[in-house]
């Protein structure tokens, strides 16, 4: 009954996320503010992960082909559909999801907390809709673009590991990620990683709006935030598979 | 002048606010006291909207808040000023980015225009190159001076203060009081402060307010508030051995 509840409120909060904006200008200069925050100071851990990873997947694939009648140029293809369906958008999501995620329930339930929202609300300013309407705007604009970045840094974290190994040769890596190249599976790893932007900044922006008592109540609130918008992507990931390429 | 009448407020059917009436008038310091819990801090959220009450009327100068529609809200909330507790300061923007605020969202003039008017209202309360600092680089005291100069910058009619000067010392708190009684005097503002500082009850507080569970328990002045018999008052306000001697002095005085 407490899931239906908050589930309710969660869209309810919506609702007034989704206003008109009071000042254009200052909206602007809002967004951009959260491109920084919540995209580009991510930039750094997702171009090391996606690097490492991408070189990881590409290893390990090719250490468990042991078949001389499998090709070798199956790693390579392998690496490009692991990167690009599954691993850039939903594995960085959740990623993103620790580290945006903890940052803005943190960051607004300390304004709750320390009555800065109430400071809004007194002014006549929709709190929701200057907090938090940004917030996606920016996830929504740069985390494709965080994505895409991922899944070309993973491929090319798996060509070097070749290199660094002797385990496979480049000519076979590469002609293993040209091979079969669907375009389709980009716009299924964006569609996805658009509904995974939306839901990271709305449920810690939703923990974070509605956090009640001190700073031990916004810790809790982070680490709830990040556990639920996990879970949430698991399972709609599950879905969107299923309905995109099912 | 604010006026509330039967103001019922309760969370979870547990009554916070019981039929509340009185009135808050312009160029008064206003006082609401009152024993933690009594309703003080929602009474005042009433007042500002951010609690919608059960029943009861609140009235800005004859507009009732309840029977506002979204624009006229929206404008009387640009006729409030707020001092919260702990200052709310945006931890985020600078001191003059904080006192620049309600004047970039709702006031259409230049830049500089604003700039200007955000170095008279610093002025106004005492505070020299802070501009470009962040609320943590300064002290409590200058913090709540801060949240004055933002409170005012908009030229409100209505003035409200949460516990203004708790956390400061005595001389600190002294000078919040005066400042926030000179701006009542200077802009003639409706101010209500709701307070735990007896000593700034004694000293500002024009008309003071004191609830008790819930209720309007007494009303009066400063002066009043000496000479009132009411048990719960006397209980509340003379519970420490000095402000007991202090009424003890100036009853003998007046006798």
């Amino acid at each position: 009954m407490n899931y239906l509840k908050h589930i309710g409120k969660y869209f309810l909060m919506l609702r007034q996320v989704f206003r008109k904006p009071q000042k254009w200008s200052v909206f602007r200069e809002l967004f951009f503010r959260e491109v920084e925050d919540l995209g580009l100071k991510s930039l750094g851990i997702i171009m090391f992960i996606s690097f490492f990873v991408g070189g990881v997947v590409a290893i390990q694939t090719a250490m468990n082909i042991d078949s001389p009648f499998i090709p070798k140029y199956l790693i390579g293809f392998a690496t490009k559909r692991g990167i690009i369906l599954e691993f850039a958008p939903t594995f960085m999501s959740i990623i993103l999801a620790g580290k945006v995620g903890s940052y803005i329930t943190s960051s607004m339930g300390t304004m709750r907390v320390t009555e800065q929202i109430d400071a809004l609300e007194v002014m006549g300013i929709n709190s929701l809709n200057y907090l938090v309407l940004p917030k996606i705007l920016a996830a929504l604009f740069f985390y494709p673009l965080l994505i895409l970045l991922s899944m070309f840094l993973g491929i090319v974290g798996g060509y070097f590991a070749g290199i660094i190994t002797d385990l496979f040769f480049s000519e076979d890596y590469i002609y293993g990620i040209q091979l079969d190249f669907d375009p389709y599976f980009i716009k299924y790893a964006l569609t996805k990683t658009v509904v995974f932007a939306f839901v990271i900044t709305t449920i810690p922006a939703y923990h974070g709006f509605y956090v009640k008592g001190g700073s031990l109540e916004v810790g809790r609130a982070s680490t709830k935030a990040v556990v639920w918008t996990s879970i949430v992507i698991i399972l709609l990931n599950y879905f969107l598979t299923q309905m995109i390429l099912g | 002048m604010i006026e509330v009448t039967n103001l019922y407020k309760e969370f979870d059917e547990v009554p916070v606010l019981k039929g509340i009436s009185t009135t808050f008038e312009k160029g008064k310091t206003n006082m609401i006291i009152g024993q933690s819990g009594s309703g003080k801090t929602v009474l005042l959220k009433c007042l500002l909207g951010l609690h919608t009450p059960e029943k009861g009327i609140i009235s800005f100068d004859g507009r009732i808040h309840t029977e506002l529609g979204i624009k006229e809200r929206r404008q009387l909330r640009q006729e409030i000023g707020m001092v919260f507790q702990g200052g709310a300061l945006f931890d985020s923007l600078t001191i003059e980015e904080n006192i620049l605020f309600p004047l970039k969202m709702f006031a259409n003039k230049p830049n500089s225009e604003m700039l200007d008017r955000v170095n008279i209202v610093l002025n106004r309360v005492n505070l020299e190159n802070v501009n470009k600092k962040y609320p943590a680089e300064l002290s409590g005291g200058m913090q709540k001076r801060v949240a004055i100069a933002r409170a005012i910058v908009m030229n409100p009619k209505y003035l409200f203060c949460d516990e203004p000067n708790s956390g400061l010392d005595p001389r600190t708190a002294t000078v919040i009081d005066n400042l926030i009684q000179e701006i009542t005097k200077e802009y003639q503002i409706i101010t209500i402060i709701n307070s735990h500082d007896m000593n700034s009850v004694m000293e500002i507080g024009e008309k003071i307010v004191f609830l008790q569970n819930g209720v309007n328990a007494w009303e009066g002045s400063n002066e009043e508030i000496f000479k009132t018999e009411n048990e719960a008052v006397v209980d509340f306000v003379y519970s420490s051995n000095l402000f007991k001697k202090v009424r003890e002095t100036y009853l003998s005085k007046t006798k």
